[in-house]
């Protein structure tokens, strides 16, 4: 009998949900049936509610199942599902089910295809292709290139890439540096961990074009400590880049060096700002720097810096490979290209959904997400991380856009969207987030951390009501103008946004913080 | 708590392996605690000295980080993410009931030592919520009735 490959994702989403139990009881039944099995640990799809998804090869291509339970895999061997045979679980083949077949996968190209760390595999579907591109062009070709693109730092910032690299490029310096910033600690994304754990070459190759366009020999890849299977990723992805060539003295054959190293985070949120990450990588305390210098001038150890997100620098190969106007041709107004989304927290189909920029939050939550997952209504939904604006249904058909989302005071931030249901009290949503930045700060600048912990006691007050209407609304002004000293005092992002989620969770939902209307409404003069 | 011979010599082992790392401290601080279970007070003396390093700029970096610990840990940890994915799916309740299984509904260590129960912010699980690590294993999608099999799993361990 001829032997059969069947793909088991070893993506975190699918180990919690039991992936490595499921490659064990497969291997243990098709060898007690005598099926011969090849299993390969690919990366995740991002369809997360069917983890463990588990896909055969088929003559007819591959077929998935899922989500698949060790107690499942006698009664698919049963069915047939090696010859990809009907059965409960069975999805169709992989790449036809709509929830993937509507995206558009440039960035996540490669994810969830294959063994995520063969370098043949990631060269088989177009990988390296942009490096080797590259090594053939001058720098300033490839800055141009990029700036071309339109690509702005997918992190949350959206700062043009092209423009900061040749801040770098022209910056001097004796040693320049290539930073990585993947301490993605907002809730509700995924998609850092999803790269470096599902293609992590991506970010190398992205990582090594810019080093090349830069003038940088020495990178580093900022990773939370909290993704232990990304770090080990990207750890032996590094190594075999390494021993290919791709890495080290002559990087893709351009007579260029560029050496990239790992470093563990631990567990400070403020560290995926970029200054206070630079400090912990320098083995300090993550204190944010006061800006300027910019770190592309003065950045890791003083030295000239590039510094992104894993997902600007994974979206730069393709830049490379297919030319700036195929990458541009996506999007809208000036927010070009693509952006991974991650539809997260009371969602029936959450996972990793890469469009061009103009896709609705209507089109997310109901035609991919379909709805909460516990049934219930919609309520809020939190887009951009814990510094991101709760988004009211009046704006859910409002184009994600950069500039459409600032103008709306909401932020597009890293791509995350978490849906909350009608049990959802909003006030107590506000708490958490001045509460978050209370435990978070880095304790540099007062509106941060002091601001923090007043706001917290300020909405305790708010929603204790029992006190004369009068006084509940000095303290809804107090917390208003609390959030402005934040939004315009504070010394980085953390402070400075920490207002977005707590001002749109007041202005929006005004009836969670129990909030006493006059009986007499003022006469306006 | 005094370190052993054996334990000095690992930590040694980890600052001379690091003796040519541009910014050190973080990735000598994390293998120590690898080896260790965490960072005791004389390690941290000796890392200061051969990183020529005050004390209170090790201290300050070892309290400042939320993953390095000071003291061992309990045999068992369970580490439960409270941030907004999670906790749109529960997690609050989850929390209090994990909590209460292991003994720590009053403190972070069970009387006997046995289980500590810690927030954690994000596992990156945020579709597969509510998530939580025992011993840093990751488990998603989680109920009180899964969580049940698992502690049950855990007190037979110990």
């Amino acid at each position: 009998m001829k032997e059969v490959t069947v793909y088991v994702p070893k993506d975190s989403a699918a180990l919690a949900v039991g992936a490595d139990e499921v490659a064990a009881a497969l291997q243990v039944q098709c060898a007690t049936r005598g099926l011969p099995l090849n299993v390969v640990r690919n990366g995740s799809r991002g369809l997360l509610w069917l983890e463990p998804l588990v896909e055969v090869a088929t003559p007819g291509g591959r077929v998935a199942y899922g989500p698949v339970t060790p107690d499942d895999v006698p009664g698919l061997l049963d069915a047939g599902f090696l010859e990809g045979a009907p059965h409960a679980l069975r999805q169709g083949a992989v790449e036809s089910i709509p929830y993937l077949a509507s995206q558009e996968r440039l960035t996540f190209a490669r994810m969830g295809v294959n063994d995520p760390l063969s370098i043949s595999d990631y060269e088989a579907l177009d990988g390296f292709a942009g490096l080797r591109r590259a090594a053939t062009l001058d720098a300033s070709a490839i800055i141009e290139e990029v700036t071309n693109s339109g690509l702005r730092g997918r992190g949350g910032a959206a700062f043009p890439t092209g423009i900061k690299w040749k801040t770098v490029r022209l910056a001097e310096g004796p040693q320049k540096y290539v930073v990585c910033n993947a301490d993605e600690g907002d809730s509700g994304t995924f998609s850092d961990r999803m790269t470096m754990e599902g293609d992590p070459f991506v970010l190398i190759e992205g990582m090594a074009i810019t080093a090349l366009a830069v003038g940088a020999t020495e990178g580093y890849i900022y990773v939370r400590s909290e993704y232990p299977h990304a770090i080990a990723s990207m750890n032996e992805a590094i190594a075999r880049a390494e021993a290919a060539g791709f890495l080290g003295d002559n990087v893709a054959g351009s007579g260029e060096a560029f050496r990239l190293s790992v470093r563990k985070a631990a567990g400070a949120y403020v560290c995926g700002e970029e200054t206070a990450m630079l400090e912990s990588i320098e083995g300090k305390r993550g204190i944010v720097r006061s800006k300027p210098p910019l770190p592309a001038l003065q950045g890791l150890f003083g030295q000239p810096t590039a510094i992104n997100n894993v997902i600007t620098f994974a979206s730069v190969p393709i830049i490379l490979s297919r030319g700036a106007q195929f990458y541009r041709d996506y999007g809208v107004g000036r927010s070009r290209g693509t952006l991974p989304l991650q539809l997260a927290g009371n969602i029936k189909y959450g996972g990793l959904i890469e469009k061009a920029f103009g896709v609705t939050l209507r089109q997310l939550i109901y035609e991919y997400g379909g709805g909460t997952r516990s049934g219930r209504p919609v309520k809020a939904v939190q887009v951009g991380g814990p510094l991101g604006a709760y988004v009211p249904e009046s704006q859910w058909d409002v184009p994600l856009d950069y500039e459409a989302y600032a103008a709306m005071g909401a932020a597009v931030g890293h791509g995350g969207i978490v849906v909350h249901d009608d049990t959802a009290d909003l006030s107590k949503l506000a708490r958490y987030a001045m509460e978050y930045c209370a435990i978070e700060s880095c304790g540099k600048c007062t509106p941060c951390r002091i601001g923090s912990t007043r706001g917290v006691e300020v909405i305790d007050r708010i929603t204790a009501g029992g006190g004369a209407v009068s006084s509940q609304s000095e303290q809804v002004e107090l917390l208003r103008s609390l959030c402005d000293t934040m939004l315009n005092g504070s010394l980085c992002a953390l402070g400075a946004m920490i207002p977005y989620p707590v001002l749109s969770a007041l202005n929006h939902y005004p009836e969670d913080f129990r909030i006493v209307e006059p009986a007499h409404p003022p006469v306006a003069s | 708590m005094a370190v052993s011979l054996v334990d000095g010599d690992a930590v040694a082992d980890v600052i001379e392996s690091h003796s040519s790392t541009p910014g050190a401290l973080l990735p000598i601080l994390h293998e120590v605690q690898d080896a260790l279970g965490y960072i005791p007070r004389d390690a941290a003396v000796r890392i200061a000295d051969a990183l020529n390093l005050s004390r209170a700029e090790v201290h300050g970096v070892i309290t400042f980080y939320h993953y390095f610990r000071s003291e061992p840990p309990a045999r068992h940890v369970v580490q439960v993410c409270r941030a907004e994915a999670c906790q749109s799916v529960g997690a609050d309740a989850l929390i209090s009931h994990v909590r209460e299984r292991l003994g720590c509904a009053k403190q972070a260590h069970s009387a006997d030592g046995r289980f500590s129960v810690e927030p954690v912010y994000c596992l990156g699980l945020c579709a597969s919520g509510p998530a939580l690590t025992i011993d840093e294993h990751l488990h998603a999608r989680m109920t009180q009735e899964k969580f049940e099999r698992l502690a049950s799993r855990l007190e037979e361990q110990s």
